[in-house]
């Protein structure tokens, strides 16, 4: 199987601390990886490197079929090649509507001049609409998204990653702040994204993990420390020693 | 359910509605047309106050919508002026030297002609030759089109440096002064070509017109309530759509909208040039009103004074914007003017000539610190009592009960 996205040997270092420690991580074009480890275990810091936030100091980071180099793109070019970031904390634009936050989202042309002049076509409006049934914001369309609850400004942002139809989904802490049923259908929204594109998700919920069913990497002080399923991770003594054991 | 441009922005409708009453009236109220109630420099001051207002508009966009606090803009709004001033100046002198040179019995050559004009334009800065930024200031054609080349040029160089360096908020306002600042200084100079700090003077006559100033004001208030209105709905038709959606994503999240794929820096850089062509237009048809540039124009002051006015009018709404301009420049005029009675406390008489300055700062501080919104606020405080926006949810507790759509048939 070919991978998607190869980071291989990447090590960043912020004012002497080494953040992420020769790193090398792999996945397909439709898997669904989990990122669990201890605070500064560097989860975020991978997710900027990939995004294009962050330059590492060394290492190489290898995107697609033609094995384009990320490091030299731009943010906005490395979310038009196909990878979607849902942050931390719920990040939409509360100033704005459901609808205008998903019609953002939409895969169309992103240049300013085609932007101005561009109008929903009805293919894009049942796209959006289609979209907010599956977050479940159907009813909540033309409402202001800074009036939506906590819960539901996460699956907005999900909502929207799935608008840009990335070929991998970066999801940092998805189930931050949410109530059990609110994860369930997170959990649901996840896994059926995977179904056709690679879905990376950082979690610190041992048990939201447990429900993803799938390969999951713990990574500590900047690298990988061990990887495969979770049942395995878990017996890990290393693993236990630096995160479970805690 | 989509709905129309025009639907969607109703306050569109009734502000060209405004202006364009405004317009007629002060047509039947001025010498030239109708009943002679307003002076003539009063039409002029109503005819710069609606540059303003475009000059206002241009900065809500670039601030109100899409987050750049520019310190700046007012050094567009005066090259536009400058540009529009070197032609006015070129041809009137011409006019002018000619006339006086067809009684001498030799015709002068086109050679001489140049000469004298040039005597004429830099005689005060002690020369005769005319600078090669002048090249092009007997054609009228030519100078129109430097009115939106060279502040948009300017605008395109320096904001592709800013944002390309990702130079953002105090910064970038600081930046902007800067750039203010060094322009008013190199235009100081008798070597910069424009007569230094005495400016360009007389552009309220129009070569080759002979109607009186009178007509003349009225024809630059219709221009000026015709570029307003223009303005204006450039302004709503950006800022309607996604794109509108985009700039304020760059306003509320900049990095946000850069992993949604937008490259953030081109829609700064083309909201940026867009309003500083915009700024310029205002400009080119305001100094003609005031009859002179000089420097002191595009001090760094003259554009905090523009953040004033739209913070005051109300930031992110461009109605708020014009409200503000209006209303602040008016007042203005009105305490600078004199007009305003002293207050005499006994051991101390405010003059308000002095303390008009105390007067809007304290303004200033009291709207950004109690009402954020500005007077533009008002409009939703009011709207909101008549008609709340329920954004599509059920009046009642159910969903049997009846819907926002059809509440509003």
């Amino acid at each position: 199987m070919s991978n998607l996205l190869e980071v291989s040997g990447v090590s960043v270092t912020f004012d002497g601390f080494r953040a992420i420690n020769n790193l090398s991580f792999q996945i397909g074009s439709a898997e669904m990886r989990a990122i669990i480890g201890p605070n500064g275990a560097g989860k975020t810091t991978f997710m900027d490197i990939v995004t294009g936030k962050t330059r590492p100091d060394s290492g190489k980071v290898l995107w697609g079929e033609k094995t384009q180099n990320l490091l030299k793109m731009s943010e906005a070019r490395i979310a038009q090649a196909g990878i979607g970031r849902k942050f931390q904390r719920p990040t939409v634009f509360e100033d704005q509507s459901v609808r205008d936050n998903l019609m953002m989202a939409l895969q169309n042309p992103r240049a300013p001049v085609p932007v101005l002049f561009w109008r929903p076509a009805r293919k894009d409006s049942t796209r959006v609409e289609a979209l907010a049934e599956q977050i479940g914001l159907a009813d909540a369309l033309a409402r202001k998204s800074g009036e939506l609850s906590h819960g539901q400004k996460q699956w907005l942002e999900i909502g929207m990653l799935l608008a840009q139809e990335p070929r991998l989904l970066l999801v940092d802490e998805p189930a931050a702040g949410m109530t059990l049923a609110e994860r369930e259908h997170t959990t649901d929204l996840l896994k059926e994204a995977a179904k056709s594109r690679a879905v990376v998700v950082v979690e610190h919920d041992m048990e939201f993990v447990r429900r993803l069913e799938c390969k999951v990497t713990v990574l500590h002080e900047g690298s990988v420390l061990a990887e495969g399923s979770l049942d395995h991770v878990t017996a890990n003594q290393e693993v236990i020693d630096v995160y479970l054991g805690r | 359910m989509r709905q129309s441009f025009i639907f969607r922005n109703p306050s569109l409708l009734i502000f060209l509605a405004c202006l364009a009453g405004f317009t007629l009236a002060i047509t039947l109220l001025s010498h030239a047309y109708g009943s002679a109630f307003i002076s003539t420099s009063f039409v002029k001051t109503l005819g710069k106050t609606l540059c303003l207002c475009l000059v206002a508009i241009a900065m809500d966009l670039v601030w109100g919508y899409c987050g750049i606090l520019s310190l700046g803009h007012f050094a567009f709004f005066g090259l536009g002026g400058y540009m529009i001033g070197m032609w006015l100046m070129y041809a009137r002198t011409e006019l002018i030297i000619v006339q006086s040179l067809a009684n001498a019995p030799i015709p002068a050559t086109p050679q001489e002609l140049r000469d004298a004009i040039g005597t004429q334009i830099f005689g005060v800065v002690g020369s005769a030759d005319f600078p090669a930024i002048w090249m092009f200031a007997h054609s009228f054609w030519a100078q129109m089109a430097l009115v939106v080349l060279v502040p948009g040029l300017l605008a395109l160089v320096f904001g592709w440096l800013a944002f390309r360096s990702r130079v953002t908020g105090v910064y970038l306002s600081i930046l902007t002064q800067a750039m203010t600042l060094a322009l008013s200084l190199y235009l100081f100079q008798n070597e910069s070509g424009l007569r230094g700090n005495n400016g360009l003077s007389g552009l309220q006559n129009l070569p080759g017109v002979t109607a009186s100033q009178d007509f003349i004001s009225i024809w630059f208030l219709w221009a000026s309530a015709l570029a307003l209105g223009l303005g204006y709905l450039l302004a709503a038709w950006v800022v309607s759509g996604k794109f509108g959606s985009v700039v304020r994503g760059i306003r509320d999240d900049e990095a946000r909208v850069r992993f949604l794929g937008y490259s953030v820096e081109g829609y700064k850089l083309f909201i940026f040039t867009l309003t500083a062509i915009i700024a310029a237009i205002a400009g080119a048809l305001y100094y003609p009103q005031a009859g002179i540039i000089n420097p002191g124009e595009v001090a760094p002051i003259a554009s905090i004074y523009l953040a004033v006015w739209v913070a005051i009018g109300g930031r992110g709404r461009l109605y708020g914007a014009v409200i503000g301009a209006a209303l602040v420049s008016l007042v203005s005029t009105w305490f600078t003017g004199g007009l305003v009675p002293s207050i005499r406390l006994g051991f101390y008489t405010i003059d308000w000539v002095d303390w008009w300055l105390v007067l809007l700062g304290l303004s200033f501080v009291l709207v950004t610190l109690f009402a954020p919104k500005g007077i533009g606020g008002l409009v939703d405080l009011i709207a909101g009592r008549l008609v709340p926006n329920r954004h599509g949810a059920d009046y009642g507790p159910d969903t049997g009960s009846l819907q926002e759509s059809e509440g509003r048939e």
